[in-house]
């Protein structure tokens, strides 16, 4: 028995699940549920497809390059028993398999990091641009400012009465 | 020496079917359509052809009748005799004969009736000819009915006779009825014929095959044989007579110890002296049958002797001809059908007998000599004295000895039956697994663990690798991730002031929404007009207040400006300055203007305000009075056009769409949808 892998979304396939497809050419196909099997029978490329893992790897939303991924490798050749060797790939399966999920999540945390700087800065863009929305800059230069919005000199004719300005806003 | 097929005879029609045969064979094999009006030669031929054609076909199918069946005189003297037994040679002659003559007779008529139409001088003439013809062959054939008829009896019957090559090595059996004739037969070969109790059981010849010395012998039964002169036998015993007479065959006369067949052996022996002169050359052996009932030697003593009469009797025919018998032995046997007992032993006797003769006279033809010379059997001279035994070698002789001891080895068969049978007990696989350690032999291996395939991981030197995957891990968790240059974050006052300006936005966002999904249910009024009276100068207080700039100057100059301010400014006062407004306006009631005062105010502009042309109002976005009048003139040559081909304008009704999809489709539940 062996776990095998969902053709389109690449989720394992445990016993008992599942449907498998043999085309003409003798190209195995296994799909986990009906949903992956429906997606492929509407010839939907799983690469375009939100939600399978084949798109989160081509778009680098999850890890792909990885030393972990190299310990765990289909092997055609039978070996020979030993009990100690079993063993041993068994603690190291949970080992690895540890590992690899805390790669992977550091992955995903990477990805994020950015966007609490750029969070900030589209914060201060607004708070420059959309002030007047609450107050008017009037009120802005007769308070103490928390940020200080800076005074640009502009060279004006000196007829502009203070009404003229008011008007203006 | 062949073999005859009777078999291959074709099938006798009747005289009826003879005659339709032919004839629905000429209709539709010549033409058929002619004319009196065709030329004469034409005719002549057309109806010539037609004789002709019936001819040849009579002509073809007796002689074929005639040439299938076999001449008594040209094959084998036992079928000669047979058929003369079965079916009257004469009487079989005659039929042939007469079908012989039908047909000579049916080729006269065509040669004179074809003679006549040749000078046949009107299509009636020739067609009666014709008709004329055909009808005297019809009668011919008609006459041979019978011989058709009795020929198609003969041939189904000679078609069912048993194949008998009259050139191998045969075995006649012959005696009295019910001796074992035929019980014998179905021993020793594969035939399977009736034996039951009564006489005559067997009707006709039967052949059964054996082997013998890798040879096939025939061996043929006859029915039985009765005590009588030649004239007063039936056709029955005239085939064993038959048989025996034409056939060169080993012959093996059955002779009943017992009786039981209800014949006495008084009897039988009397038959057989009347019998024995049709033996000939042919070796002949005497067989004691149902010897479980009585014995050779509990004879009494006169049917003792007549048994060896017989048998000297039997001997007797045998010299100079070859194939003597060694000793009594080959010519009296015994035997019991019942018990198996000696039946070989006749077989054999009798197979070696006829052997024994053909071979001499084969050695004694002319032919010998030529196939002896063609062949020389080589026996090689000792060179010396030395004795040369068989060779096996030892490493052979070991392991025979080998294997021999070894027979008491337990199998896994064995195994498998002690511990329940094969549906019970399966059979472990992994008892000769070679594995470093035999403790592992019983091992249960897991496939899965985790959500993974543990042979996936399998590897000798796993472990070592793992280590070097957490050493990696811890190495860079060491390093710590990568500093970042944060910003300052901004102060709680910004925070707020940024929170404000979001909510606020959020605000904006809604109320756009609202205004823009309701446009249907509510007419958009421009906002100059105000229905709900919601842009007060009350409200734009409240909102520039909130800003923190003083709004009283703004209040005031709105207030000034306004329209209405414009129209009403002395019409506040009622009683007072009533005057002024009554110049204005062009002399209205005084009732008429306070009813008009207490409506809305868009009505009252409508018809009070009747301002001049050209004044400017201060709402409507003009310049001064002049601009204003060239906007109106402007408005009036537009429309003038227009107005003037009667073509429809802005105020005009519009149907914007004028067949609407919905009052023109669709089905009507119960009625006609002829108008709509």
């Amino acid at each position: 028995m062996r776990l095998e892998f969902c053709w389109f979304c690449s989720s394992k396939i445990y016993p008992g699940h599942g449907i498998q497809f043999v085309r003409n050419d003798a190209k195995i196909f296994r799909f986990c549920r009906s949903k992956c099997h429906k997606n492929f029978k509407m010839k939907r490329n799983p690469r375009k497809v939100k939600w399978t893992k084949a798109y989160r790897r081509l778009h680098g939303k999850d890890m792909t390059k990885d030393s972990t991924f190299e310990l765990e490798r289909k092997r055609n050749r039978p070996e020979r028993y030993d009990r100690n060797v079993m063993e041993n790939t068994l603690k190291a399966i949970k080992k690895i398999d540890k590992i690899r999920h805390d790669r992977a999540a550091d992955h995903i945390a990477q990805r994020w990091k950015p966007k609490a700087a750029k969070e900030r800065r589209e914060a201060r863009k607004e708070l420059e641009q959309s002030i007047s929305l609450i107050k008017a800059p009037l009120a802005i230069q007769s308070q103490e400012p928390a940020i200080t919005v800076p005074k640009i000199k502009v060279k004006a004719p000196k007829q502009q009465t203070v009404e003229d300005q008011l008007m203006e806003e | 020496m062949a073999q005859y097929d009777f078999k291959k005879i074709t099938v006798v029609p009747t005289g009826n079917d003879l005659i339709d045969i032919v004839l629905s064979r000429t209709q539709r094999q010549t033409p058929t359509v002619i004319h009196k009006g065709n030329a004469i030669s034409r005719v002549r031929q057309f109806y010539m052809r037609k004789v002709k054609f019936t001819e040849t076909n009579f002509t073809d199918k007796l002689s074929k009748t005639i040439e299938d069946f076999p001449r008594v005189e040209d094959i084998h003297p036992f079928y000669g005799d047979l058929l003369h037994v079965l079916y009257n040679k004469d009487h079989y002659k005659l039929a042939l004969g007469q079908l012989n003559t039908a047909r000579n007779l049916i080729k006269r008529i065509r040669e004179d009736y074809v003679k006549l139409l040749k000078y046949g001088d009107s299509l009636y003439r020739c067609k009666s000819l014709k008709r004329a013809a055909l009808g005297r062959m019809c009668t011919v054939t008609k006459r041979i009915g019978p011989s058709l008829a009795y020929l198609e009896h003969v041939r189904q019957h000679m078609a069912r006779l048993p194949s008998i090559n009259t050139g191998a090595p045969t075995i006649l059996i012959c005696g009295c009825p019910n001796v074992g004739k035929s019980s014998f037969l179905n021993k020793i070969t594969r035939a399977d014929v009736e034996v039951q109790p009564y006489a005559f059981t067997t009707k006709s010849l039967f052949v059964g095959h054996t082997d013998y010395k890798y040879l096939r012998y025939q061996v043929i039964d006859t029915p039985g044989l009765l005590d009588r002169p030649l004239e007063d036998r039936n056709i029955i015993e005239m085939c064993s007579v038959t048989a025996l007479v034409n056939l060169h065959a080993a012959i093996l006369f059955f002779l009943d110890l017992s009786g039981s067949c209800g014949y006495s052996i008084s009897q039988q022996a009397a038959l057989f002296h009347s019998i024995k002169m049709m033996f000939r050359n042919n070796p002949v052996l005497i067989v004691c049958n149902k010897t479980d009932l009585q014995t050779l030697e509990g004879l009494s003593g006169e049917d003792l002797k007549l048994v060896m009469e017989m048998k000297s009797a039997a001997l007797k025919t045998i010299p100079g001809q070859g194939g003597e018998a060694a000793n009594d032995q080959d010519v009296l046997l015994t035997m019991s059908t019942i018990t198996d007992e000696g039946v070989m032993a006749v077989k054999n006797a009798a197979c070696q007998r006829l052997l024994d003769q053909r071979s001499e006279r084969k050695m004694k033809s002319k032919k010998m000599p030529t196939v002896l010379n063609r062949f020389h059997v080589a026996m090689p001279k000792p060179r010396d004295q030395k004795e040369r035994p068989v060779c096996i070698p030892q490493a052979v002789l070991e392991a025979r000895a080998e294997e021999a001891a070894h027979e008491e080895r337990k199998t896994e068969k064995d195994i498998e039956n002690e511990n329940g049978g094969a549906g019970v007990y399966s059979a472990s696989l992994r008892k000769h697994y070679i594995l470093a350690d035999d403790d592992w032999k019983l091992d249960i291996l897991p496939e899965f663990l985790d959500g993974h395939n543990v042979y996936d991981f399998i590897d000798p030197d796993i472990l070592q690798r793992v280590e070097e995957l957490e050493r990696e891990e811890s190495a860079v968790e060491e390093d710590g991730g990568d500093f970042e240059i944060e910003d300052e974050d901004f102060t709680a006052e910004a925070e707020k002031d940024l929170q404000e300006i979001r909510k606020r936005k959020k605000l904006l966002i809604q109320k756009h929404r609202i205004k823009k999904s309701t446009a249907e249910s509510r007419p958009t009024v421009p906002r100059k007009f105000d229905k709900d009276r919601k842009f007060t100068t009350e409200r734009m207080g409240r909102q520039l207040s909130s800003l923190g700039i003083d709004p009283s100057r703004a209040i005031e100059r709105a207030r000034s400006r306004s329209v209405s301010r414009k129209g009403r400014k002395r019409e506040r006062s009622v009683g007072g300055d009533g005057e002024d407004e009554m110049e204005i306006d062009g002399g209205l009631d005084n009732k008429k203007k306070l009813r008009l005062r207490s409506r809305s105010m868009s009505r009252s502009r409508s018809v009070l305000s009747q301002r001049p042309l050209g004044e400017v109002v201060p709402g409507e976005g003009f310049k001064d009075s002049a601009q204003k009048m060239k906007a109106v003139t402007m408005a009036r040559n537009a429309t003038k056009k227009r107005n003037k081909d009667a073509r429809r304008g802005e105020a005009d009704r519009v149907i914007p769409t004028l067949r609407p999809k919905h009052l023109f489709s669709g089905k009507r539940s119960i009625g006609k949808t002829d108008r709509r």
